[in-house]
C-alpha cells in the first residue's frame, strides 16, 4: 500500500493503514483517470446510482408503515399519505423516484447505444447493465403491486397469467408464483419481501458494474482509446462538480413533479381499492413497460407474445457481437447515427402504442414497430459493420479538445 | 437547443401519448385551487362538507378521513366534536362483551353510513356507494370530472335504453346507478350562500378534493421552496463547474 510507506500519524493514517478505505476512494472516486472530454450524456451513470439510493432510503421508512395484507395494504398507504408525519412527502418521492430512476436508466442505455459503449473491452459491463436493467422491471412491478390498487391487482394478475403460457407446465408455474389459485394474499406478501429484497441485489450488481467500468475506464464521446495521461483528467474535482451540477439540475425538474404533478405518471385507477370481481375498462402497466408491452401484445400467439418481449431485452445480451463495427461512436459512424434515431423514434412508437387498447391501426403499427425493432439488431447492425464507411477517426483525445 | 431541453422534450411528449380515454371530456372549472399554486378555498370546502353530511353521507362513506382533519378546514376542536357527535358507531366491547352503540368523537374516522358492504350493497339495488376519500384522485381529472358528472344529468336520448339506472353524459358508457343527488336548495347554508345546484356541486367538489389531498396546500407551499433552493443551488453549481473546468484551458 502507498500510504503504509508515507506518514503513519493521525487517525485518518492509522485507519487506513488496517483498512485502507481512504486509499481506496482516493484511488477510485478522486484520483480516478476520467477522460476528459466526456458530455453531459455521461451524468446519467452517477444519476442513476443516485436514484437507486433515494428509493432504498425512502423504501426503508415506508416499509416500517405498510401493512403487506390484502385487507389492509390500501388503507395502511393511506395512513402513510394522512398519518405519518410528511408520509405524503416520502410516498411521492418513492413514486416518482421509480418513473425517474427509470427515465435515467434509459438515457444512461440509450447514451451507450450512440456512443459503442457495449464493445470491447466492454462487453461484460454492458451485460451487468442489462442484469440491473432486469432487476429493476421486476422490483418495480412488484412494487406497484403493493398499493393493492385495481391496477396493482389487473396488473399483477395480468404479467403473472404470461407464464401459463409456458408449454406443459405453464399453469404449475403460475399457481407457485401466486402461492395458490389466483393472485390474492399470499401473492401481496411475498411481491412485498421481494420488492424489499431485490434493490439491495442491485446494489451489488451496482458495485461489479463499477468495477468492471473502472478495469478499462469510461467511454468517451469519440469512441476511441485514451493514448496517455494528456488524455485523462482526474475524478475530482472536474467530474464529482459535473455530476453534481447534473445532479442538481435533475433534483430541480424531480422535485417539481414530486410537489406539483405527484400522480401525473400513475394511473388513477390506483386509487381505487383492489376488486378481484371488477376489471378497469384497460389494464396499462406504468409508462415504463409500454415499449415490451405492445411487443407483447403485436404478437397474435400467447406464447409467441412472451418469447417476443422477453426476447427484446435478451438481444441486448447479444448486441456486442451483432454490432460488428469496429468503430464506436456514432459521431464517425454516418448511417448508425441514422438508424440509432430511427430506433429510439421506433422505441418511443412502441411506449405509445404500448398504452393504447389492442385494437385497430394499433395493432398494425404496434407490429411494424416490433419487427423493426429486431429487424435493427439482428439484420440492420451485423450488415452494417461490414458495409459502412466511417468517418476518419481523430488520432487522440487530447487533440481535437485541446484544438479547440 | 441543448440536450435537458431536448430530452425534457422528448419525454414530455412520451408522457403526453400516455392517456387514452373515452366519454364526453369533463367541462374545465377553474377552482381555487386548480392552478399550480393555488388553494382551497376554506369556505366553500366547508359549505362541502355541509353538502356531504346532509346528502351524500346517508350512501357514501369517507372512511379514510378522521374528524380531526377537519381542522385542515379551519374548524377548532369543540366545533369538530359537535361535527362528529351527529354520528354514532359501535364501541369497544365492554366488561361483559357487549358492543353498544356510542357518538363520534374528534378522534374518529368518519362513520361509515351502512354496517357492512354487502348491506351498502343491499340498500342500493347491488351497487355499491363508492367511498368518497380518494375520488377526486381515483378518476382522470377528478375535480373537472366530479363536477360536471353531478351537472351532468339529463333525460335520456330517444331510444336510448337505461335499464336499471340513469342516465349521464359524463359517466362511461352513459348510465350511472346513482339517481340525480343534488338538485339545488338541498341544504340551508349556514353561511347564508344561496344554494343554487352549481354552488352545492362546486362546493362539494372543493370538499372533496381536499379530502383527497390533505395534503395538497403544504405540498405546494413547500414546493415553492424546494423549487427556489434547487433553482439557485444548480446555477451555483454550474458556476463552481465553469470555474473548476476554466483550469483545464490554461
Amino acid at each position: 500500500m502507498e500510504s503504509s510507506k508515507k506518514n503513519t500519524k493521525g487517525i485518518i493514517n492509522w485507519i487506513d493503514y488496517r483498512l485502507p478505505v481512504v486509499s481506496f476512494l482516493k484511488h477510485s472516486a478522486v484520483d480516478y483517470p476520467t477522460p476528459r472530454n466526456l458530455n453531459y450524456w455521461w451524468n446519467f451513470g452517477s444519476l442513476a446510482g443516485f436514484f437507486l439510493l433515494v428509493q432504498i432510503i425512502t423504501g426503508v421508512i415506508l416499509s416500517m408503515h405498510y401493512t403487506a395484507h390484502v385487507d389492509h395494504a390500501f388503507d395502511s398507504i393511506e395512513h402513510i399519505m394522512r398519518n405519518v408525519n410528511h408520509g405524503w412527502l416520502i410516498r411521492y418521492i418513492h413514486m416518482n423516484g421509480a418513473s425517474f430512476f427509470f427515465i435515467v436508466v434509459y438515457i444512461h442505455i440509450f447514451r451507450g447505444l450512440y456512443y459503442g459503449s457495449y464493445k470491447a473491452p466492454r462487453e461484460l459491463l454492458w451485460w451487468l447493465g442489462i442484469i440491473i436493467l432486469l432487476l429493476m422491471m421486476a422490483t418495480a412491478f412488484m412494487g406497484y403491486v403493493l398499493p393493492w390498487g385495481q391496477m396493482s391487482f389487473w396488473g399483477a394478475t395480468v404479467i403473472t397469467n404470461l407464464f401459463s403460457a409456458i408449454p406443459l407446465i405453464g399453469d404449475n408455474i403460475t399457481q407457485w408464483l401466486w402461492g395458490g389459485y389466483s393472485v390474492d394474499n399470499p401473492t401481496l406478501s411475498r411481491f412485498y419481501t421481494l420488492h424489499f429484497l431485490l434493490p439491495f441485489l442491485i446494489v451489488g450488481v451496482v458495485v461489479l458494474h463499477i468495477v468492471a467500468l473502472h478495469t478499462h475506464g469510461s467511454n468517451n464521446p469519440l469512441g476511441i482509446d485514451r493514448k496517455g495521461p494528456q488524455d485523462s483528467i482526474p475524478f475530482h474535482p472536474f467530474y464529482t462538480i459535473k455530476d453534481l451540477f447534473g445532479l442538481s439540475f435533475a433534483l430541480t425538474i424531480f422535485f417539481a413533479v414530486v410537489f406539483f404533478a405527484p400522480d401525473f405518471l400513475g394511473h388513477p385507477d390506483n386509487y381505487i381499492p383492489a376488486d378481484p370481481l371488477k376489471t378497469p375498462a384497460h389494464i396499462v402497466p406504468e409508462w415504463y413497460f409500454l415499449p415490451f408491452y405492445a411487443i407483447l401484445r403485436a404478437i397474435p400467439d400467447k406464447l409467441g407474445g412472451v418469447i417476443a418481449m422477453f426476447s427484446a431485452i435478451f438481444v441486448l445480451f447479444l448486441l456486442p457481437w451483432l454490432d460488428t463495427s469496429k468503430v464506436r461512436s456514432a459521431t464517425f459512424r454516418p448511417i448508425y447515427k441514422i438508424l440509432f434515431w430511427i430506433f429510439l423514434i421506433d422505441a418511443i412508437i412502441l411506449g405509445w402504442v404500448g398504452s393504447k387498447p389492442a385494437e385497430g391501426i394499433y395493432i398494425i403499427i404496434s407490429r411494424i414497430a416490433t419487427l423493426y425493432y429486431f429487424l435493427h439488431f439482428l439484420i440492420l447492425l451485423p450488415l452494417l459493420g461490414k458495409f459502412e464507411r466511417n468517418r476518419p477517426l481523430p488520432e487522440s483525445i487530447g487533440k481535437p479538445v485541446l484544438a479547440e | 437547443m441543448n440536450i435537458f431541453t431536448l430530452s425534457f422534450l422528448i419525454l414530455s411528449f412520451i408522457f403526453s401519448l400516455v392517456s387514452a380515454d373515452e366519454a364526453l371530456k369533463p367541462e374545465q372549472y377553474p377552482f381555487s385551487f386548480s392552478k399550480p399554486l393555488g388553494k382551497i378555498d376554506k369556505n366553500s370546502a366547508q359549505r362541502g362538507l355541509q353538502v356531504y353530511i346532509e346528502v351524500c353521507a346517508s350512501c357514501h362513506g369517507l372512511k379514510h378521513v378522521a374528524y380531526r382533519n377537519l381542522e385542515g378546514l379551519g374548524y377548532n376542536k369543540d366545533q369538530i366534536n359537535a361535527i362528529a357527535s351527529q354520528f354514532e358507531l359501535d364501541d369497544f366491547p365492554n366488561d361483559e362483551g357487549e358492543i353498544i352503540k356510542r357518538k363520534a368523537i374528534y378522534s374518529d374516522s368518519f362513520v361509515e353510513p351502512y354496517e357492512n358492504h354487502n348491506a351498502a350493497k343491499a340498500a342500493n339495488n347491488g351497487a355499491y356507494p363508492p367511498d368518497l376519500s380518494l375520488m377526486v384522485k381515483a378518476r382522470k381529472d377528478g375535480a373537472n370530472y366530479i363536477r360536471s358528472l353531478l351537472l351532468g344529468y339529463t333525460d335520456a336520448p330517444d331510444g336510448f335504453e337505461i335499464g336499471e339506472g340513469y342516465y349521464n353524459k359524463y359517466m362511461a358508457g352513459n348510465i350511472i346507478a346513482m339517481p340525480q343527488p343534488l338538485y339545488g336548495d338541498d341544504v340551508e347554508y349556514k353561511d347564508g350562500t344561496n344554494a343554487s345546484l352549481e354552488q352545492e356541486v362546486n362546493d362539494l367538489v372543493t370538499f372533496l378534493t381536499w379530502t383527497s389531498m390533505p395534503d395538497l396546500e403544504d405540498r405546494r407551499s413547500a414546493g415553492l421552496k424546494v423549487i427556489f433552493f434547487l433553482f439557485v443551488m444548480t446555477i451555483l453549481f454550474y458556476l463552481s463547474y465553469r470555474k473548476i473546468w476554466s483550469e483545464l484551458k490554461k
